[in-house]
């Protein structure tokens, strides 16, 4: 297997029936994604991101093309392609730990003692700092700490795949950047393959290799791909006066504003 | 189906936590015009208005008994009455004429066994209505023609088939309290948010686990609702089939009280129903808001 096309995506198409007949979403998606890479993906609302990753995920099938993931083609959704929901999507009825639980008792419950599944719980909880929330439900933590608890969600299945939809675009700025430092530290202790869909340029160019940008839709495709070598760790007070760090972020929102700007014609 | 509950603010106030929050700045304005001891304001809002409902209602009535020169009696006689038929609530004297206690307990009887009978049906059909796109297609159809039907029409069929006043009595019930529940579970199956079920799907949980994790505590909301209108329309009908139908029960004991022309018992037995029906409602409540969660979207 070559470790730089861990996930293929090859001339997907996606089109969806709605009620004033056929939407095409995307087209023409080309796209290779390494083991262990950081991908983020970029553009306007509405420009399919968020269905890209659906695909990627396995949550909906293209209607066109194909992906792969380690050779093997994408048929459904799985737990070695864990999904990090927009919204958390904690199940409100059930603990943070029970929240957890669920998904490792599903990966490892076959194979380990529930002693074990436990302490893998406890141990993702610790990962995300919330060892002390553990036994409240979702809807007594805040917000950063249900996006936490969904993190913690994934990562304990120790998936081959992170997918994220704009896992923090609900936060506020400060609860955002603590806990794109505990993701980039996560990630690089995991060395997890992880694609990322945000609207924010300073998280993509931050915690990614490689900046995936597309084009407004309908019917969008990737317009460019930006490779951003910044060494790592990375820190974000750092970088802020990095000559190339700024060019990166230039490089994006230049495609944003200028060449993609015409977000409301479009919408 | 959406229910339609009528809710006071005060009764929101005690269910729900956003009541609470809403009814904070009140007690804030209210507090510094009295900076020492208790602030009153609150009680008195929570006492007085309902008394003063009360009394409207028996002035009313005290106003109407005048008006038919006693031919409705007044609030003080039934008074008397009320207190001379609760004294003795569960005596037996002959098929016919039993406390009031017996009779209200013999309609709830029939309520039990027709809700639980239509709850034992209604709520698992709702679950396949609502998760199988071919069934909801199949029944929507069936239930659009037979649930605007009253549920007394069904009485004959019952008392034809089970050749018996109680048997079609629960039957009616097990009619009347059986499409609420099996239109609110459909409805709350098919209302779980698509988030839970993409967390099922990548998960990858087996249709058991989802059943139980998330379809079930999902519903249950929904459901509890079903179940309250439910009780609610079971517990307007037993009186009606009871008249029909006889034997002892609350609707029997108004129509018997009706042919003794004792207008003091009817008018007990009115405020006796409203009562069970309070209380019945009120359970309920409490059980819907004990299984209540936040919404995650918040």
């Amino acid at each position: 297997m070559n470790a730089d096309k861990f996930i293929q995506i090859q001339n997907v198409e996606q089109t969806f029936k709605t009620a004033k007949g056929l939407f095409p979403a995307l087209r023409d998606i080309q796209l290779n994604i390494a083991k262990g890479e950081f991908v983020a993906l970029i553009g306007h609302s509405g420009c399919g991101k968020s269905t890209l990753l659906n695909l990627i995920a396995g949550l909906t099938t293209p209607t066109h093309g194909v992906l792969l993931c380690a050779n093997r083609e994408i048929a459904g959704p799985g737990p070695d392609r864990a999904v990090v929901f927009q919204n958390h999507s904690l199940l409100p009825w059930l603990t943070c730990f029970d929240n957890v639980y669920l998904g490792i008792e599903r990966v490892f419950g076959k194979t380990e003692s529930k002693a074990q599944l436990r302490a893998r719980t406890d141990a993702a909880l610790a990962m995300v700092s919330l060892s002390h929330a553990a036994q409240k439900r979702p809807g007594e933590i805040s917000g950063g700490m249900k996006q936490r608890v969904g993190i913690a969600r994934a990562l304990a299945m120790e998936p081959k795949v992170l997918l994220m939809d704009e896992p923090f675009g609900a936060l506020d700025a400060l609860t955002r950047a603590k806990l794109q430092d505990e993701l980039l530290e996560i990630v690089a202790k995991t060395q997890a393959t992880v694609v990322m869909v945000t609207h924010d340029v300073d998280e993509a160019v931050l915690l990614s290799d490689k900046i995936v940008m597309m084009t407004n839709g309908p019917a969008a495709t990737i317009g460019e791909v930006l490779h951003v070598d910044l060494p790592r760790p990375r820190s974000r007070v750092e970088l802020a006066d990095n000559a190339q760090y700024q060019q990166y972020r230039k490089a994006v929102i230049d495609f944003l504003y200028t060449r993609q700007g015409h977000v409301e014609k479009a919408a | 189906m959406v229910s339609a509950v009528f809710h006071s603010p005060r009764s929101g106030h005690a269910s729900s936590a956003r009541g609470a929050s809403s009814n904070r700045p009140a007690a804030a304005t209210a507090a510094p015009s009295r900076p020492a001891g208790r602030d009153w304001r609150p009680l008195w809002m929570a006492v007085l208005p309902p008394l003063i409902g009360l009394g409207l209602l028996v002035g009313l009535w005290a106003l109407v008994s005048s008006l038919t020169q006693g031919s409705i009696p007044t609030p003080y006689e039934t008074g008397l009455q009320a207190i001379d038929v609760f004294s003795d609530p569960f005596y037996r004297k002959g098929p016919n004429d039993q406390g009031v206690g017996w009779n209200v307990l013999m309609s709830l009887e029939r309520v039990a066994m027709g809700f639980g009978l239509a709850a034992l049906v209604g709520i698992p059909a709702g679950f396949v209505i609502g998760r199988f796109d071919f069934l909801s297609r199949m029944f929507n159809p069936l239930i659009s023609l037979l649930r605007p039907v009253s549920p007394l029409a069904w009485l004959p069929i019952g008392l034809l088939v089970f050749k018996g006043a109680n048997p079609a009595a629960i039957w009616t019930i097990f009619i009347c309290s059986i499409w609420p529940m099996v239109i609110n579970t459909a409805v709350g199956v098919q209302r779980v948010p698509q988030d839970y079920m993409n967390v099922a799907r990548v998960l990858n949980l087996s249709e058991w686990k989802i059943a139980t994790t998330i379809l079930f505590p999902a519903v249950l909301p929904y459901m509890l609702t079903g179940v309250r209108l439910a009780v609610g329309t079971a517990w307007l009908v037993i009186v009606a089939a009871e008249m029909l139908t006889g034997g002892v029960g609350i609707g029997f004991w108004v129509w018997d009280e009706w042919n003794n022309l004792n207008v003091k018992n009817i008018i007990i037995a009115i405020f006796v129903i409203g009562g069970v029906g309070l209380v019945l409602e009120y359970a309920l409540i409490r059980v819907a808001t004990a299984f209540s969660y936040e919404d995650v979207k918040s």
